[in-house]
């Protein structure tokens, strides 16, 4: 019932978040030291630090979803893409900054999908901030050995027929799956194709949205 | 033929970059990336050791043996050259 009232319910129905009234960890006394030391020797300041985070959290899959639809549309784009990511995405105009970006096509017969196994490499300069899933343990050490498995997970029934390949970010390289075109878009305009490509579809634990 | 390498089974302390998970593991040369600061290295400030990177291809049946889904499907990750040993083929 809408209107009744519960102690540990928001009104939406779920429950309130406990405030965080524990003391700060180790490491988090060392940030909040070494930022302020920063501040108050002039080397930064906190608008400058809360601008670059709001750079941070600006970056979204849209950067991702306008590098593939243009891929789809243009041969030229894709094959520059497989060949050199970085430099396609930069020309796109992206600040991908000093980034190493390789592009991994998926066909009829290959589908492609990104972990890293020991932290959380992550292209962010085109996808935005990493799911929390990317991130956890489970994902990173199961998808590395039953990738079939996890995908199925997400909803993705790979074939028999299909090879999967996984790549495994362990150093100076970030990822993005080149998704196969969906069929039936060969109406579509690039940005219509764009709005078909889900997050997922990069990371390769999903395909784009079907047209329509 | 695609050149093989097996990434070397040691377990050296310290900031090390390389899946134990991919040691010992026989795979083939993918392509080659260049050359990057070397992770052991740059973990305590030390930017001059600069080595080259690969990226090595695994079969699935390579790396979990049986228990692999499905024995040709492939892991591709980047490898600095230092652990990479020829194998004779």
């Amino acid at each position: 019932m809408p209107h009744d009232h519960h102690d540990h319910l928001s009104p939406s129905g779920h429950p309130f978040r406990a405030d965080d009234d524990v003391p700060l960890s180790y490491w988090q006394c060392m940030e909040i030291a070494i930022r302020e030391l920063l501040i108050d020797k002039g080397e930064t300041t906190a608008a400058e630090i809360a601008s670059q985070i709001d750079a941070m959290d600006s970056r979204s899959p849209a950067n991702g979803a306008a590098v593939v639809a243009r891929a789809w549309v243009d041969p030229r784009f894709r094959a520059q893409l497989l060949e050199n990511a970085a430099d396609a995405t930069r020309e796109m105009g992206f600040d991908i900054g000093p980034l190493n970006l390789i592009a991994v096509e998926n066909t009829a017969d290959v589908h492609n999908v990104i972990v890293c196994t020991l932290c959380s490499c992550y292209p962010r300069n085109l996808l935005g901030l990493p799911p929390d899933w990317y991130k956890s343990r489970a994902y990173r050490s199961r998808v590395v050995k039953s990738p079939r498995a996890v995908l199925r997970e997400f909803g993705l029934d790979l074939p028999e027929t299909t090879t999967v390949r996984v790549h495994d970010s362990t150093a100076d390289m970030r990822y993005i799956v080149l998704p196969a075109r969906p069929a039936g878009t060969e109406r579509l305009s690039e940005s219509e194709l764009a709005a078909l490509v889900t997050r997922d579809s990069m990371i390769g634990t999903g395909i784009p949205l079907s047209a329509g | 033929m695609a050149e093989q390498v097996r990434v070397k089974a040691m377990m050296p302390p310290g900031h090390v970059r390389t899946p134990a998970y991919l040691r010992g593991k026989t795979g083939v040369i993918e392509r080659r990336l260049g050359v990057f600061g070397n992770p052991e290295e740059l973990a305590y400030g030390r930017r001059d050791d600069r080595r080259e990177l690969l990226r090595v291809r695994f079969s699935m049946a390579e790396i979990w043996g049986d228990a692999a889904e499905r024995p040709d499907d492939t892991l591709d990750a980047e490898i600095f050259a230092h652990w990479l040993e020829p194998v004779k083929g």
